[in-house]
């Protein structure tokens, strides 16, 4: 088995040299001082201009989370967080007027982090750049650009609003739309949902908030760019979206972080409602930093994220590509409570080094003839842990209801695991759940096949993941597609390739 | 003074203290020694609620609330026992009983557990630790007799068959039988368990299997589970196979008012085989559990499970199955399917298989279903002018012979399938074709 040892060897031999977004911008921050407290969580109301009834709500929730207990179930170990020890707000001084005025290493930072020019200076915050049509010619992407615990700028707001969309930060949304933030805020994820669904609703900072009317197609896709930067610092975003009737979205999500020693938190809260006939489609290419080989560093990346299909006919899918983080611990889920509505669950999760992940999706079958489809490609190589763990469950009046779900693991080397937990609660006679989970390695033929036609083995393994992965990268949207692709290829670097 | 408590964890630890002179062994040290650490095992878990995992579908509140009682210690009138067509061992209440068992001359040594225990030192509570399981704690704490068979090296056993009665009774007995079975290397035995009572008789069946197959040696387990349905019945199975050895089980598993039927196998030498099978019945009223675990802890070993349910009126049926990999079990192929059919709007199922893997060279798989009788076929049988009462009968009936067919020995295929015609036929799901 040479190719195996191989595969081993080049695993032991490269390190931490895949992770290209890990430097640091020095910037001039602003810091709330370090500790979580209910003045913190003032401090933070306060910061953000914000109404009562939000302070309250944050409020509320800071002192369910103190009742909580931190929960333990999952299949990653990492040794107790401090809760004391961190900022709960970190942001840049006050943002730029024109490019000009931009702060040298905030422009450095998105040229660093490969977006191109004219949106570099979209995201550093000059207003009006960005606005006339793409040279492409294809439509361009609006961006949320969120930098800590704030949004530095959000793009094409003025093209969107011709629809009538609303797109921007949630702390602009709470100034200027509180009665929509006010409605829809923790109706999907209430503030005691969770461990850190609480801590978020306590402390969120930033994040993106969409509102789509009636009947309009979103005519471009939506994004936010997550960006943890300061030292010592968690970030805690909180992103709203809703679809109204007969209305459509595309959102997609990037992040990525300085490599450091220490492991910061990120513990986001993400809540989808789609009305009648409405469609959201959210994807994510998660690449936080990972630790390095040894499990030094990397974020803890413990996330809610749950959409409410509360419309007849409404549509969630959720794709995810996961190669980032020391630790992944979420199950972005749906709730299908509309009849006819459609789940969709499609996931890449990658760990290497010492990475360790636990993730899957929950679909709760509620309304009648609801479906769901699972999809999920674990791949796990060094000394990683990953597990699928999901939930499919109909409730006694989900006639009809359909689910399918495929989960396969890939194994590379002999020091990793790969582990499925699915939990399948069916109590309605006319639902039918179908669940199917493989695991192995690559195999041999295929690599054999490979190297016999002259691909070094380093890229006849990255070429055997991307086609396992297959299912899952064609549901992303072009531009993300690529990405993750070559993002697979780089987390496996020194696992394989 | 101070109240007795009558139910719960509480009541069988009192039990407990009560009998610790008077049960079998009590002034052996080492069993002393292993009842002090059921005990002490047992107060410290009491009886799992559904917050601990391993129960998040299985409520045992419904046992820990009742009031059980002694089982009397002689039954002078003998239940009416069905007819054996091997050698048998009778055991009722949780006791053997020599008069009414039937085993003739042996190639090998069947005795009753609490009349050789003094002699079995370091068999008991190895393979199932009360540290483990609270029902095995509460077992070790409490047990009085049990089958010990030991079958030599290279002794071919044949089939023998092990019957657990419950007795008539207004008492609600509560019996923890352990029983012990050795295979020697090269050794082959096949065993045919029935548990089954008067069919409103309430009482608590905690058996306990600690199993051997030694290298190259072969058991097949059949396993009829067929209590009354007022009983509770709480069983632990622990294996471990050896190097070229194979265990077979198939557990049919349709009595009782709540079921929870636990098998745990461990592969420790290579090329170890186990094949996990079952079928589970569950008709108004009725909760059944199987839940299994699967060890590779050795390299080349293969696994094979199906396991069906059939559900029908207000019933619930929980299917829980983990293979585990070790990182040394390099080449495992595992696979395990589990599909249960809903036949009423009131039924549930909650399934939860699962793969914990630490090697790579591996080849697993699990799939499970849940869902209702197949229309198309229905309609195809309906087509060719089979009422529907039948036509579901039959599928029902296809259903799970899938499972029972992967049984290889004839002897324990052909008491399943009897066992099966006669709970389906209970339960209203007979095909009937014979009458038509």
């Amino acid at each position: 088995m040479p190719a195996v040892t191989e595969t081993i060897e080049t695993v032991q031999a490269v390190t931490e040299g895949g992770y290209k977004w890990g430097f640091e911008t020095d910037i001039e921050m602003e810091f709330a001082p370090k500790g979580l407290n209910e003045d913190i969580v003032r401090f933070i109301s306060k910061k953000k201009n914000e109404p009562a009834w939000l302070l309250e709500w944050r409020l509320k929730a800071f002192a369910m989370w103190q009742k909580m207990e931190e929960p333990r179930w999952a299949a990653v170990t990492y040794s107790p967080i401090d809760y004391q020890d961190s900022h709960y707000y970190a942001a840049p001084k006050a943002g730029p007027k024109s490019l000009d005025e931009v702060d040298p290493e905030l422009l450095k930072t998105y040229a660093k982090l490969g977006i191109p020019l004219k949106e570099q200076a979209i995201l550093a915050g000059v207003e009006g750049a960005g606005e006339s049509p793409s040279d492409s010619g294809r439509m361009p992407i609006a961006v949320d650009a969120v930098f800590d615990s704030v949004s530095v700028a959000t793009t094409f707001k003025h093209r969107l609003e011709k629809d009538g969309i609303i797109f921007c930060s949630i702390s602009e949304a709470v100034q200027e739309h509180p009665e929509l933030v006010r409605q829809y805020l923790g109706s999907v994820v209430p503030q005691g949902d969770n461990y850190f669904a609480a801590l978020n609703s306590a402390v969120f900072t930033d994040g993106s908030f969409v509102y789509i009317p009636r009947g309009v197609r979103c005519p471009m896709e939506l994004s936010t760019y997550f960006r943890i930067n300061a030292k010592s610092t968690g970030q805690f975003e909180r992103t709203l979206i809703i679809a109204d009737a007969g209305s459509h979205v595309s959102y997609l999500e990037g992040c990525t972080a300085p490599m450091r020693d220490e492991n910061q938190l990120h513990a986001a809260v993400v809540e989808l409602v789609a009305m009648d006939d409405a469609t959201i489609k959210y994807s994510t290419v998660q690449n936080w930093y990972p630790g390095d080989a040894e499990g030094r560093g990397g974020i803890y990346n413990f996330v809610t994220k749950r959409g409410a299909c509360r419309g007849a006919r409404s549509k969630i899918s959720w794709t995810q590509v996961e190669t980032g983080s020391a630790i992944t611990w979420k199950y972005p889920s749906c709730i299908l409570q509309g009849d006819d509505s459609v789940g969709e669950f499609y996931s890449v999760a990658i760990t290497n080094n010492r990475q360790q992940a636990d993730t899957g999706t929950k679909m709760f079958h509620i309304g009648r003839n609801t479906r769901s489809t699972i999809v999920s490609k674990g791949i796990s190589a060094g000394r990683g842990q990953n597990t699928y763990r999901g939930l499919v469950k109909i409730s006694p009046k989900a006639h009809g209801a359909r689910n399918f779900t495929q989960c396969d693991s890939l194994l590379i080397g002999d020091q990793c695991g790969a582990h499925t937990v699915p939990y399948i609660e069916n109590r309605c006679m006319s639902a039918k759940v179908e669940h199917e989970a493989t695991t192995s390695r690559i195999a041999e033929d295929q690599l054999f096949y490979c190297r016999q036609r002259g691909l070094p083995e380093e890229e006849a393994v990255g070429m055997i993941v991307n086609g396992f992965a297959r299912e899952v990268l064609k549901e992303l949207p072009m531009e993300f597609a690529v990405e993750a692709q070559k993002l697979l290829q780089i987390s496996l670097e020194g696992s394989v390739g | 003074m101070t109240a007795v408590a009558s139910t719960g964890a509480a009541a069988f630890l009192g039990r407990h203290e009560g009998l610790r002179n008077r049960l079998p062994g009590a002034r052996v040290a080492w069993v002393e020694a292993l009842r002090e650490r059921g005990a002490s095992a047992f107060r410290a878990q009491g009886f799992p609620t559904r917050r601990v995992e391993a129960f998040k579908y299985t409520d045992l509140a419904g046992v820990a609330g009742q009031v059980f009682g002694e089982p009397l210690t002689s039954v002078d009138d003998a239940p009416a026992l069905p007819d054996a067509t091997h050698p048998r061992a009778v055991f009722v209440d949780g006791r053997f009983r020599p008069d009414l068992s039937t085993l003739g001359e042996l190639p090998f040594a069947v005795r009753s557990l609490a009349e050789a225990l003094p002699n079995l030192e370091g068999r008991i509570g190895a393979l199932a630790r009360p540290e483990d399981a609270a029902l095995v704690a509460l077992n070790t704490m409490l047990f009085e007799d049990g089958l010990v068979v030991d079958v030599p090296a290279g002794v071919d056993g044949g089939t023998i068959e092990l019957l657990s009665l419950a007795a008539e009774s207004e008492r609600a007995p509560a019996f923890h039988p352990r029983h012990l079975v050795r295979l020697g290397e090269g050794a082959t035995l096949t065993l045919i368990e029935t548990a089954e009572g008067p069919l409103n008789a309430r009482y608590l069946h905690n058996p306990v299997f600690e199993i051997e197959v030694a290298e190259g040696a072969r058991l097949s387990h059949g396993r009829v589970q067929q209590e009354g349905r007022e009983a509770f019945f709480l069983s632990t199975v622990r294996a471990r196979v050896a190097a070229r050895a194979t265990y077979d089980n198939f557990t049919l598993n349709a009595g009782a008012r709540l079921s929870r039927n636990e098998i745990h196998v461990a592969l420790t030498g290579p090329e170890a085989q186990a094949h996990m099978n079952g079928a589970q019945l569950a008709g108004d009223g009725q909760h059944l559990d199987t839940t299994t675990s699967l060890d590779h802890a050795a390299p080349n070993c293969a696994s094979r499970q199906t396991y069906k349910t059939v559900l029908s009126g207000r019933s619930r049926g929980v299917f829980q199955g983990k293979i585990h990999v070790h990182q040394v079990a390099q080449k495992t192929d595992g696979y395990q399917m589990n599909q249960a059919l809903l036949l009423s709007e009131e039924a549930e199922m909650d399934s939860k298989p699962q793969l914990e893997i630490y090697a790579d060279d591996v080849k697993c798989s699990h799939g499970a279903t849940v869902g209702a009788l197949d229309a198309d076929q229905l309609f195809f049988l309906r087509s060719r002018g089979i009422p529907e009462p039948q036509a579901r009968a039959i599928l029902v009936g296809a259903f799970l012979t899938e499972a029972v067919e992967a049984v290889a020995e004839e002897d324990v295929r052909a008491a399943l399938s009897r066992a099966l015609d006669a709970m389906r036929a209970r339960q209203g799901l007979a095909a009937g074709l014979e009458e038509a």
